[in-house]
């Protein structure tokens, strides 16, 4: 258990390792050697844990025949990155690349816009309804998809939806929305009510006040809501499968498994494939990372 | 949501004049709370269109007997109508008590219930463990942290792809039990070994969450607390159960209902592990799922009565605890 009341350990950007502290003669809460050792163990354990799957896609992707992975050993001897080569200029991986960025980038930004002025509404404001609509926020995340799925394959039909961009960011939205908007309220309780006065005082709208105050700095839960809600749509595969129909519009989750048909399984392509999808998710959550413990808790952790 | 009582004061709460009439009284509360209106209205506007109302075509199509066959539907350049009927609660009774529902909802249930207990259990004691080793002063936990979280970051269809790839027969985890005469179990195909390895996969993909969750809270309890339990002798033991416990009170009830949420309705990992096979290891939600779309013909309203019952379970559920943290939260002060 540590003493430390900061923020959380600050890192240098761009290293990921701590700064370094200045030296201290051990004080309460620091460890024994021995303790030091076996938290070293245990979380280096865990990371390994944490890893191995991953590793394991990079290495098996880079076995050129698709039964490698049943024996990993041979694919020391022939490694290559011919199933990315293949992956990248023989199948529609860009159009599907381009689908799933599309989708993605357009849900985080208006899923997380909208549910940032909700989060504040609910935050600041006491109107009535608000209480139901807190409800209805935690409710949403309940729903279980057998319930929505065929319903929304109607009404998309019916608008004319299916098979469109346009639909697809709307399903999406159902799901990350009320989350963020959930999130955003805890990050905004954080953030003293003080500042939207002085604003108000300055002569400042509501709208204002929010836009020009408190957005700037709920930067981090933005942060933390905008990574949820790519990663969201990003690796989405029930509704994209079911609602994208032509296979130039589906999106990378979809488009994955093309690969692995009944009568012949690609499993070396679809490992590069996994390895190419998981990169921009990867690099948006690096940037978001330093951000992720506090955006997630604030809120919650005040009382 | 304990969250949901605290937080900011309210900007208007209501007038306390005499009560006006109703015209006025909405007149008045519109141009006291309109800015909340207009920041509320297109989560409200999303929720209503694209939530409630197919919320409320599923629950009319759980009193019909709708199928992929009945629907209105296009063949061709032929629109097809709708010939299903309107058969009442005939769906839900044939559900939980028709001939061989013991195979088709109860033990999906039972596994259903003892999935989500197990995985919330693992995710919240390995998550919390993982969380108090992170939040001690220990060179490079900041790396520790970025590489633990890791699996969070991997998109859930790519890391349960590589996990099957490593439970198959030949997989990478058989090789390394059979290299330590270990029993191999056949973890896709044995009935036991398929539940088996979809908790163990759950769970490492349920574990970041809680743990960067249960982190933040951690370092939100205050210093002083630990500093008093030490000057009162208090063991570490001690301190945990009466200082790191409470402390993570309000972050602990809202990621473990998150987490029950979640674990309940948890479709992607049972459905990419398994596919259309292992009828054992079927929650509740992907087995609705599979009769909606997983056959033929597509039983769309005996899926989305699964849905129907499956959402209340979830309701009835928490309703309950939040009740129970409410009278936890009474009795503790």
């Amino acid at each position: 258990m540590s003493t430390t009341t900061d923020r959380p350990t600050i890192t240098v950007p761009g290293s990921g390792i701590p700064k370094a502290r200045p030296v201290k003669a051990r004080r309460r809460g620091e460890l024994s050697p021995l303790g030091k050792a076996l938290s070293h163990g245990a979380l280096t354990l865990a990371s390994l844990i944490a890893l191995f799957p991953v590793l394991w896609i990079v290495f098996i992707s880079l076995g050129p025949d698709k039964t490698d992975y049943l024996h990993p050993g041979a694919i020391l001897d022939k490694m290559t990155t011919s199933n990315y080569s293949t992956v990248l200029f023989d199948t529609d991986f860009f159009s599907w690349f381009g689908n799933a960025a599309l989708v993605s980038g357009v849900t985080t930004v208006v899923g997380v816009l909208i549910a940032a002025t909700t989060g504040y509404a609910v935050s600041r404001m006491r109107f009535p309804g608000h209480r139901p609509l807190m409800w209805s926020l935690l409710v949403t995340q309940m729903f279980p998809i057998a319930v929505l799925i065929v319903p929304m394959y109607t009404i998309l039909s019916t608008l004319g939806l299916l098979d469109s961009y346009v639909g697809l960011i709307l399903v999406y939205s159902t799901t990350t929305v009320p989350y963020c908007a959930w999130l955003l309220k805890g990050y905004f309780d954080t953030i003293p009510v003080e500042i939207d006065e002085a604003g108000r005082v300055d002569g400042l709208s509501p709208f204002g006040t929010f836009w020009r105050l408190v957005l700037p700095l709920a930067r981090p839960g933005l942060a933390v809501a905008a990574f949820y809600s790519f990663l969201t749509a990003w690796a989405e595969v029930a509704f994209a499968s079911t609602f994208m129909l032509s296979s130039d519009k589906y999106t990378l989750a979809v488009g994955l498994q093309t690969f692995v048909s009944e009568h012949d399984a690609q499993w070396n392509l679809m490992a590069a494939t996994a390895v190419l999808i998981a990169i921009p998710s990867s690099l948006l959550f690096y940037l978001v990372q330093r951000h992720l413990v506090t955006g997630l808790t604030a809120g919650a952790s005040k009382s | 949501m304990a969250v949901a009582v605290q937080g900011a004061p309210s900007k208007g709460s209501r007038a306390r004049e005499p009560r006006p009439g109703l015209v006025e009284r909405f007149k008045r509360s519109y141009s006291k709370h309109w800015y909340a209106y207009v920041m509320i209205a297109p989560v409200v506007l999303v929720l209503g269109v694209l939530v409630l109302y197919p919320l409320i075509e599923g629950i009319w199509l759980t009193l019909t007997d709708a199928t992929s066959l009945n629907s209105a539907r296009q063949i061709g350049v032929n629109k097809v109508p709708a010939s299903y009927n309107f058969i009442g609660l005939h769906n839900y009774a044939d559900i939980l008590w028709g001939p061989g529902s013991y195979d088709r909802f109860w033990s999906h249930f039972v596994w259903t219930i003892a999935w989500t207990v197990l995985c919330v259990c693992l995710h919240y004691s390995l998550g919390l463990g993982l969380a108090l080793l992170l939040n001690q002063k220990l060179r490079g936990r900041g790396a520790y942290r970025l590489l633990l979280i890791l699996p969070w970051a991997v998109p859930t269809f790519v890391t349960v792809f590589s996990w099957r790839l490593m439970l198959s027969d030949g997989g990478a985890v058989n090789t390394v039990l059979g290299a330590l005469h270990l029993p191999e179990p056949g973890w896709l195909d044995d009935p036991l070994g398929q539940k088996a390895a979809a908790i163990l996969v759950n769970t490492w993909v349920g574990v970041p969450f809680m743990m960067i969750s249960l982190l933040g809270g951690l370092q939100s309890i205050p210093a002083e607390l630990y500093e008093a339990a030490e000057m009162d002798g208090a063991t570490a033991w001690q301190q945990f159960r009466h200082v790191t416990l409470p402390g993570l009170r309000t972050v602990s009830s809202t990621v473990v209902l998150l987490g029950v949420i979640w674990t309940f309705n948890q479709f992607a990992v049972i459905f990419l592990l398994f596919g259309n096979g292992a009828p054992d290891a079927q929650l509740l939600v992907t087995w609705a799922y599979r009769l909606g779309f997983g056959q033929q013909p597509r039983d769309y309203a005996q899926s989305a009565a699964y849905g129907v019952i499956l959402l209340s379970i979830l309701i009835v559920f928490t309703s309950f605890y939040r009740r129970w943290l409410a009278r936890n939260e009474q009795a503790n002060g």
